[in-house]
């Protein structure tokens, strides 16, 4: 194993060897068409096909690969509204995902402020707070739809949105919401008492302190908060596209779902996996860099 | 207003509610400064030195008594009062520039911007750190931050300073160079100076009275002692004045006498054949 680290493979090497170890058991479980051709009592030949393995109807990687392979090799193909490539699918997903998580940062940021520096504030809202907090998606989108059912609101720039959208936006919203707030409560109750005895013993304004002393000693909580929110965010995506049957990664999904077409399934999970890998990732960049500066 | 005193504690308590009733920390401290003075409070740890200088600085509640300041009594913190704590409390994410400008800013506010950023860089300077105030406080050694802390005080052209063991976490070459630094910063400003600390040597060198205060509960002002030697000061000549000696043993005394008083049975007679014993295992421990 040591000259594998020498060489710096290590990094390469050891996930390919755990992703080919996942394949061959995904490969084991998998079902398989099987042709027989059968001779009946008449003697003509009847050809059958039966899926056989442990879980028959689950596609194995070659099939997912040949099945999905238009969408990925054509990413932004559009043959119709529920068929399109996987790129143009992600990128309307993330639209959604993204407005959703704006109001999830411009709402719950103030909201985690308030909730770390008043105890009054922390008193009467915290319970409600951790009360909406572990609510499914799943539950939230009903609600939201009730919430803008006679809504017609026109964004412009945006164009108009339907109740469904807006239910979509609500739903990412709430649901992402908690982790910035609660972290930047956290952050803000964590600041030292010398960075705030030097905002007194100055006499900062109140604007002058938020900005000088508050904001700047809670950005690292507030970027945990942001970056668990946007994954939040992305994991309600398949939840309020299904139900509102949206088109997207999600949408697509549950629509292949019904459609018996079970090799899309994996390739949407992949593509959310993916995804929400990518914007960790560039939230985590983001972090340091601000850190450096 | 009279010179005879600028700075006046008059009656000075404070107590913190405790299970077993009030815990008085400090009891009935009365003291005067005058104008440009320097006083330093010595004392054992917890006796409630630092509650005493945090009341002055208004960053703790007054539980009975008063403290006045320039002929006006003190309410809450103010820039009037430049304080250095024993970690310099600079803001990370500023520069060492960045961190004086922000109370000079709040300072001179009639000021322009350019005249502003004269005096932090003056003081920037007057403290050694002309080269290195626009580095952030990580950037820095802990000396140097501490210069920054002083250059920081001393911008807000405060009435009064207020040191908190300035130098306690400093190896002592680096406390020797700033206590020059504050020593000469505060000639030439001629500010009224309060300081707590533990290192009499260091008391004996800067201040003009050393405040020594008993231990709590209930602390109160056991001594006072002149330190006659005249200024400026030197620090081969005050170690060789003939009256060094003595004061450092009267401090020193003063401070052994409120050790022992509390708790004179509590070292047993077999320490010191303890603590040789620990000697000679020393080696075998290393080895
Ligand atoms: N918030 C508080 N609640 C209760 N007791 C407190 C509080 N703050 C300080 N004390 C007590 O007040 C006493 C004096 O504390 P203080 O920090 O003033 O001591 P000190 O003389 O500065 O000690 P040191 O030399 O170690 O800095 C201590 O016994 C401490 O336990
Ligand atoms: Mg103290």
């Amino acid at each position: 194993m040591k000259w594998i680290q020498r060489l710096g493979l290590d990094a390469v090497l050891l996930p390919l060897v755990g992703v080919f170890m996942c394949l061959i058991v995904w490969s084991g479980i998998s079902g398989k068409s099987v042709t027989t051709k059968t001779k009946d009592d008449w003697g003509d030949v009847v050809t059958t096909t039966k899926r056989t393995g442990i879980s028959a109807d689950l596609p194995g990687p070659m099939e997912t690969w040949e099945k999905s392979r238009s969408y990925i090799l054509n990413p932004l193909a559009k043959r119709g509204e529920l068929d399109q490539g996987i790129l143009r699918f992600t990128w309307l997903s993330l639209t959604l995902v993204v407005q959703g998580y704006l109001i999830a940062l411009v709402v719950g940021t103030p909201l985690g402020f308030c909730l770390g520096l008043s105890k009054t504030f922390g008193k009467m809202f915290d319970p409600i707070f951790q009360i909406l907090r572990p609510v499914s998606p799943l539950a939230w989108l009903p609600l939201g739809m009730v919430l803008f059912l006679s809504a017609k609101i026109q964004v412009p720039g945006f164009g108009a949105y339907t109740a469904s959208e807006l239910a979509a936006v609500f739903t990412i919203a709430i649901c992402s919401m908690w982790p910035t707030v609660l972290n930047t409560a956290v952050g803000v109750r964590a600041i030292p008492q010398d960075y705030l005895n030097v905002a007194k013993v100055l006499k900062l304004s109140p604007a002058k302190t938020l900005v000088k002393v508050l904001i700047p000693a809670t950005l690292p909580y507030m970027f945990t908060g942001f970056r668990l929110s946007l994954g939040i965010a992305w994991l309600v995506i398949v939840a309020a596209e299904m139900l509102t049957g949206r088109p997207g990664v999600g949408g697509f999904l549950w629509q292949q779902y019904n459609a018996l077409s079970y090799s899309h399934i994996i390739l949407c999970i992949l593509t959310i996996g993916v995804v929400g890998y990518a914007l960790d990732r560039l939230m985590s960049f983001i972090e340091s860099r601000l850190r450096a500066a | 207003m009279s010179t005879q005193s600028y700075l006046e504690l008059w009656k000075l308590t404070k107590s913190y509610p405790s299970p077993k009733g009030e815990a008085v920390i400090v009891k009935d401290i009365d003291l005067r400064l005058k104008q440009g003075e320097f006083v330093t409070v010595i004392g054992h740890s917890g006796c409630g030195k630092s509650t005493v200088l945090m009341m002055v600085a208004g960053l703790t509640s007054i539980t009975s008594g008063g403290i006045i300041l320039a002929g006006k009594e003190l309410d809450g913190p103010g820039p009037d009062r430049g304080i250095v704590f024993q970690s310099p409390s600079l803001l990370p994410w500023m520069t060492a520039f960045e961190n004086v400008m922000l109370g000079v800013d709040q300072v001179f506010y009639t000021a322009d911007r350019v005249e502003r950023e004269q005096i932090a860089e003056y003081y920037l300077t007057l403290v050694g750190l002309g080269d290195a105030m626009h580095k952030r406080p990580g950037e820095l050694s802990q000396g140097m931050r501490q210069r920054v802390g002083i250059a920081r005080a001393f911008a807000l052209a405060p009435k009064m300073l207020l040191l908190d063991e300035p130098f306690g976490m400093l190896d002592s070459l680096t406390k020797y160079e700033l206590q020059e630094v504050l020593l000469q910063l505060w000639r030439r400003e001629k500010t009224t100076a309060m300081m707590v600390t533990h290192d009499v040597d260091e008391a004996l060198f800067l201040s003009d009275r050393i405040v020594c205060m008993t231990d709590g509960p209930e602390a109160g002002i056991g001594d006072i002692i002149e330190v006659p030697f005249e200024r400026p000061r030197n620090r081969l000549e005050v170690m060789e004045h003939p009256e060094y000696y003595p004061l450092r043993e009267r401090l020193i005394e003063f401070l052994e006498v409120h050790a022992h008083r509390k708790a004179p049975t509590v070292v047993p007679e077999t320490a010191p054949a303890i603590s040789k014993a620990k000697e000679k295992v020393e080696p075998e421990l290393v080895s």
